[in-house]
């Protein structure tokens, strides 16, 4: 019993790992999915290309070829990133472009009397982003995202493979060291469930708060 | 950094026979999934509790763990009760077994998407649930969802570097153990990332003439109803 409790810990260490790199690579996501999902739908065409050679680079290539690629072939170049950062890179860059292109269909998915009544009002181009597309975009994309999250989740468990100690690799380890495979495996992926199920969880919340005072709005 | 042409063609050869891997292991993965994702959505909407509830619980705990994980699990696990598998074999269940949840979840729209009333009209004519599925419903409900299940094909297609974390020598392997034999990572693990897109961008480019062939016809199917 004594026993397992260290495992235990090494195994909760790792959570720690997937669950730091689930937010970060999750933020990083966002950012860049706003960032080329915009640009994607941006009035100059070289923004709009750039946006493009991105999202169907990194939506074409596997998540694991780029992340050996940032990690082996970056440093090379003159990058060297801890494993860490390499994986938070890799699967905020990957995650985001699934996520621009939801950004780009949120937007084209408002209604467009909304953009034309901002234009009526006198709003400014960023006015009417900020203050009449996004709001009611950002309800479209939140399911998605939420799933998106969830990818983002499970495609943590690759990290384990350039040696960054997450909950997949402190499982390897238990395995190595106590020659059982179904307790730390059993383990991780409930764990792993769990954590889905926090995510599932909180994007329902934070719909249902961001929907308030909108039910006229949509249909 | 510097290219090395002369070493690209030294290791071309081995790189396509891990290729073919990769190619095998996503056609038969995606057979599986193609055919037990089918399963999944009927016994999901099974009227017998019995049947519907674990289903559903086994989609919702697939899919919300690691590919990586099962794939180990298969590998490592099984052969203590006794059943061992060949890496290969362990890898196309666990690729089948886990995008199996997701085109679930694809025949689930389909099939919701059917009117009520085709139901209704095959319960009038008298004929049974398994001929209502066979040749009513599924054919409705199939044929507008097959560009998104061809999506899973290259989402599946781009999971296979996976394998290699249960020793398949599939693409990814063989590269990186070309990179440790050679320590030369940019040309094998570039080469594979070329090959990858390449591969996507036509797949993308195939399921844009599904979507133009099928996604209508479903359109026109439904409009008629």
């Amino acid at each position: 019993m004594e026993m397992w409790l260290g495992y235990m810990r090494l195994i909760l260490d790792g959570a720690w790992i997937t669950i730091q790199l689930t937010v970060f690579g999750c933020a990083f996501a966002l950012a860049v999915a706003i960032v080329a999902g915009l640009g994607r739908i941006s009035r100059f065409a070289t923004l709009r290309w750039l946006s493009v050679g991105y999202i169907e680079f990194f939506r074409g290539t596997s998540i694991f070829v780029q992340l050996f690629w940032i990690y082996y072939v970056l440093p090379l170049m003159g990058f060297t990133l801890t494993p860490m950062q390499a994986g938070v890179l890799a699967l905020g860059l990957n995650v985001g472009a699934y996520g621009a292109e939801v950004v780009r269909s949120a937007i084209q998915a408002v209604d467009i009397g909304q953009k034309e009544a901002a234009v009526a009002v006198n709003l400014t181009r960023y006015q009417t982003m900020r203050h009449v597309i996004l709001p009611q975009a950002i309800v479209i994309m939140l399911p998605t995202f939420g799933n998106n999250a969830i990818e983002l989740l499970k495609g943590t468990a690759i990290v384990s493979l350039i040696s960054l100690s997450d909950m997949t690799f402190q499982a390897q380890v238990v395995r190595a060291q106590t020659g059982n495979t179904a307790v730390p495996f059993i383990t991780i992926l409930i764990l792993y469930f769990a954590i889905a199920s926090v995510i599932t969880f909180g994007v329902r919340l934070l719909e249902r708060r961001l929907t308030r005072g909108l039910d006229g709005v949509r249909a | 950094m510097d290219w090395d042409w002369q070493f690209v063609w030294e290791i071309l050869p081995t790189l396509l026979e891990g290729a073919k891997i990769t190619v095998i292991a996503t056609l038969l993965g995606y057979l599986l999934a193609v055919a037990l994702g089918l399963v999944f959505a009927i016994l999901r909407r099974s009227h017998n509790r019995l049947l519907s509830r674990p289903t559903a619980g086994v989609v919702e705990f697939v899919r919300g763990t690691p590919l990586l994980v099962q794939l180990y699990f298969l590998f490592y696990i099984l052969p203590e009760v006794g059943i061992t598998l060949a890496p290969l074999v362990a890898g196309v269940i666990g690729l089948g077994l886990h995008y199996a949840t997701y085109t679930s979840e694809v025949y689930r729209a389909g099939i919701d998407n059917v009117p009520r009333g085709q139901w209704e009209a095959a319960k009038a004519c008298n004929l049974t649930t398994r001929q209502t599925w066979r040749h009513v419903v599924l054919p409705q409900a199939i044929m507008p969802v097959i560009p998104a299940l061809a999506n899973y094909l290259i989402a599946m297609f781009k999971e296979t570097p996976l394998l290699s974390a249960i020793t398949v020598l599939e693409l990814m392997n063989q590269a990186r153990s070309i990179a440790n034999y050679n320590y030369r990572y940019v040309e094998p693990i570039t080469l594979v990332g070329v090959f990858f897109l390449v591969i996507s961008l036509i797949a993308v480019m195939g399921v844009k003439y599904l979507e133009r062939r099928f996604g209508s016809h479903g359109k026109r199917g439904r409009a008629a109803t």
